[in-house]
């Protein structure tokens, strides 16, 4: 039969639709990629690696395929004291974040001082390594620096002369899971949040960062700078075993789930009765609350909390 | 309807995808704002069952909106439009054996999808949650099959034009598979950083504006005529509402971000081109009221109508709303409240869903021939809907502008937590009314189809007299 085909209709849809596209998702692209990491941006990426939400390495989001953040005082290989350094730690297969693998992500200046100071050319995800951020003096360029290769620090020395280790990236894939960002945000916002939440970040503080999770519905303080804010262990502990413990208010749920079965010593925690010694506390027939158990160091809780309190 | 899974062709009932949809949707609008009443009360009362690992709110939330979003909202759509595209086209179904695998296989997809995502599988991006292998079924195998159905069905068409609801469906179905694979690129190809972070707004708003909103409006376009028999006020407010969708609901996506270091030209631009969506927005509100002329009495007595009129009543706020909070004079004020949230319920639980909701009931009836069963149960979930909509929506508004004030006086969140209580608890009673009066409509519409009179051939439901 012989009806109307649209085609002028069909083919103006498609130059309307291509033209949106072209300037909502090509243009902004081009001008986001064209700027380089930030110093920020290099250590979130060194703490967090590849990725923290599902992938092919991680597909049950356990934390797993992640780097160790590291405080040294002492070279691991001299036992030298030195001043106070954050070292990333990548043991043999753990995937780089796609800083160190991209040239436009990482910016051209950054990259070029990474090679020729920092040597990251001679990293490899099979051998792993140790990593620092570097800022250069004279251009203020940060930098990423391969200290396998500079210093001759290797992964089992300079996890054996580690002050602390935190598992800031096995807990972003715990923030993740447990959805902490449907509450919380990551992300000052520009216009009022300076007093109260710290510093919004800058245009490359995200290169590399995946998922960003900045969070759009905000019922409770944004957690970006948090670590500066609280830096206690206790009462992060504290905090997220029941958050009612230490405000009444709150309503965060608990998480006293991610501590698994057994605590830091090895004791079966036992919920049901906590809960029964929370209640009479909270009713006032006890004056103290019951212990909160210590976290076993490879438990979620564990992860989370360093996490939280990486976010400086 | 499995029955005819293995059946010819020639054997399956025409509808009978149509009607597989309708009754999915309303069950998985049952269970999405069972969810969300849950959600609700956890935000009120969170201790409620926190010894219950699965039902925690991180866990929770998403799959209450993955759950209203492709349950509910989309299925209504696939169902409205497997038999409004035929019967504009007059013609039938192009397949309805793929259409009857295609429901069964959204609903075995959708279950799977919500089941990972339950379990924490997530990849981490509001409204793109779902894990990339779980993307590409979503858009091979639940929305290209369905969207081939209403392609073919147009192109077999037995009539010269295309009336305005079937270029909104045709249109949109392809944009949808676009925004879809386009959205999710960060994940199938790991792009990092800002750039992940805008083009998860820009899939999430795109899927916003031009899926929800367009064929939402869609469906009105042949519902009101339909019904009242008036023609539409005017085909080329039609069109200008089309085309004005087409280019400016697809620009601002940014305007979900405007707090962030995004380039300040992209969030001028999208801040401009949100203020321009008033367009598209206008015209389609007048074109349909003014579709109303001389049948308003229909707006009090025909529970189509009144449940289409209404939505696009709450149209008119939404985009009021919408056009004037992305501008950066306000939108520092109410970004990331409970403003939003109430936005988004305006729009979804509001304005889409009172149109789908028609579309339903109406769909069900004219495809069984039978009347609605009962009027009365129909008017009922009509004000729980509108009642428990209404007390969300005041409530959480009320807590975004509390939660907004804080923002400027620098109180202690946990003063907003504190503030904002009362607010979460009357969500939670109005939630759980839209939940309550779900469960009735699902009575109602079982009843329909087993007991309804039956309407005799070439007459409209309308026509046929309540006895309930
Ligand atoms: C239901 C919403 C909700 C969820 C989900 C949630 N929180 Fe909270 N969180 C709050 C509220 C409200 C507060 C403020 C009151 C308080 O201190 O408990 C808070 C406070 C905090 C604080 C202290 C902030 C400060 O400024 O001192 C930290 C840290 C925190 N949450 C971390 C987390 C993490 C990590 C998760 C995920 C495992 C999480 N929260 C999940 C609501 C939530
Ligand atoms: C003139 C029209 C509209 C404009 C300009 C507009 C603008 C906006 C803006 C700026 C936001 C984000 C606010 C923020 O977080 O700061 C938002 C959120 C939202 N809008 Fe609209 N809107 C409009 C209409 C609609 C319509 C028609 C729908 C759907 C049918 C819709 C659905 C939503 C949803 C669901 C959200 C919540 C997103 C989230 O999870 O944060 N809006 N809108
Ligand atoms: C068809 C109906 C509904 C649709 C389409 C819908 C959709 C949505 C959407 C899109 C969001 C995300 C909002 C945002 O991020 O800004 C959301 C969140 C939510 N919805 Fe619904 N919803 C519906 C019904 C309900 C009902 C009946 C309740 C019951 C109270 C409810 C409770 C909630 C809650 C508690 C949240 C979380 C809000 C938050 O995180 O602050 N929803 N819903």
């Amino acid at each position: 039969m012989a009806f109307r085909e649209y085609k002028i209709g069909c083919m103006m849809f498609g130059v309307a639709l291509s033209t949106s596209m072209f300037v909502t998702i090509f243009l902004p692209g081009l001008d986001i990629s064209a700027i380089g990491s930030t110093e920020e941006a290099l250590k979130k990426q060194l703490t967090y690696g590849w990725e923290s939400g599902f992938n092919y390495y991680d597909p049950f989001l356990a934390g797993k395929d992640k780097p160790i953040k590291v405080t040294l005082t002492h070279d691991p290989v001299t036992g030298k004291k030195i001043d106070k350094v954050d070292a990333y730690v990548f043991k043999p297969g753990t995937h780089f974040p796609n800083g160190l693998t991209h040239e436009n992500i990482m910016g051209k200046k950054v990259l070029a001082l990474s090679n020729s100071r920092g040597h990251i050319n001679q990293a490899s995800e099979e051998n792993g390594g140790v990593f620092l951020v570097d800022v250069d003096a004279a251009s203020g360029t940060p930098y990423v620096e391969f200290a396998t290769a500079t210093k001759g620090w290797s992964v089992d020395a300079t996890l054996k002369a580690a002050d602390q280790q935190f598992l800031a990236g096995s807990g972003k894939t715990m923030f993740i899971r447990e959805g902490c960002w449907w509450c919380h945000t990551l992300l000052p916002e520009e216009t009022q949040d300076w007093q109260t939440f710290g510093r919004p970040p800058v245009t490359g503080d995200f290169n590399g960062e995946s998922p960003t999770t900045f969070g759009s519905d905000r019922k409770a303080p944004d957690l970006l700078h948090v670590g500066s804010r609280n830096s206690s262990r206790e009462w992060m502990t504290m905090h997220f075993f029941n958050p009612r413990l230490v405000q009444p208010h709150s309503i965060m749920p608990r998480y006293n789930y991610l501590w698994g079965k057994t605590d830091a010593k090895g004791n079966v925690i036992d919920r049901q009765k906590w809960d029964r010694e929370f209640m009479a506390y909270n009713n006032g027939e006890t004056a103290y609350p019951p212990e909160v158990p210590e976290p076993a160091p490879d438990s979620d809780a564990r992860k989370l909390i360093d996490f939280v309190l990486n976010l400086k | 309807m499995l029955k005819y899974l293995f059946a010819n062709e020639e054997d399956i009932p025409q509808g009978s995808t149509a009607l597989f949809f309708a009754f999915s949707s309303i069950a998985w609008f049952i269970i999405g704002t069972g969810l969300g009443s849950f959600n609700a009360a956890k935000l009120a009362f969170p201790d409620f069952y926190h010894n219950v690992y699965w039902l925690q709110f991180g866990h929770m939330r998403q799959v209450h909106v993955h759950a209203v979003i492709f349950g509910w909202i989309a299925m209504a759509f696939a169902a409205s439009m497997m038999y409004i595209t035929p019967t504009l086209g007059n013609t039938k179904l192009w397949s309805e054996k793929l259409g009857v695998w295609n429901c069964l296989l959204y609903n075995v997809g959708l279950c799977l999808a919500l089941a990972l995502l339950w379990s924490g599988m997530t990849s981490g991006r509001e409204y793109s949650d779902h894990i990339w292998p779980i993307d590409l079924y979503i858009a091979f195998v639940m929305v290209v099959p369905w969207a081939l159905n209403v392609w073919m069905t147009v192109l077999n068409r037995r009539t010269q034009g295309i009336y305005t609801t079937n270029w909104f469906f045709a249109a949109c179905m392809f944009m949808t598979i676009i925004v879809f694979l386009i959205g999710n690129l960060p994940e199938f190809f790991h792009l990092t950083g800002l750039n992940e972070a805008y083009m998860t707004w820009w899939f999430a708003h795109n899927i916003l504006g031009l899926l929800i909103t367009p064929v939402a409006a869609a469906i009105t376009y042949y519902i009101i005529p339909k019904i009242t028999g008036n023609p539409l006020y005017s085909h080329r407010v039609g069109h200008l509402h089309f085309w004005s969708i087409v280019v400016f609901y697809s620009t601002p996506a940014a305007h979900h971000l405007m707090s962030s270091p995004l380039p300040e030209w992209l969030k001028s631009f999208a801040s401009v081109e949100g203020v321009l969506i008033l367009v598209p927005a206008i015209a389609y509100v007048s074109n349909i009221l003014l579709t109303m002329q001389g049948k308003w009495s229909m707006f009090i007595e025909n529970i189509e109508v009144k449940f289409t009129i209404t939505g696009v009543f709450l149209a008119i706020p939404l985009n009021m709303q919408g056009g004037f909070q992305q501008t950066r004079a306000i939108n520092w004020y109410i970004h990331g409240t409970g403003w939003i949230v109430a936005h988004a319920h305006l729009a979804l639980l509001g304005f889409s869903t009172f149109a789908e909701a028609a579309a339903v009931y109406y769909g069900i009836q004219v495809l069984l021939r039978r009347k609605l069963y009962s009027s009365s149960l129909a008017n009922f979930h009509f004000w729980m809907l509108l009642i428990g909509f209404s007390l969300y929506w005041v409530s959480m508004t009320i807590a975004g502008l509390i939660q907004g004030a804080a923002k400027i006086y620098e109180v202690p969140y946990i003063d907003v937590v504190i503030a904002e209580h009362p607010y979460m608890i009357v969500r939670w009673l109005g939630g759980t009314m839209v939940f309550l009066g779900n469960i009735v409509w699902m009575f109602n519409m079982y009843m329909t189809a087993t007991a309804g009179d039956h309407v005799p051939e070439g007459r409209q439901p309308a026509e046929v007299a309540y006895t309930r």
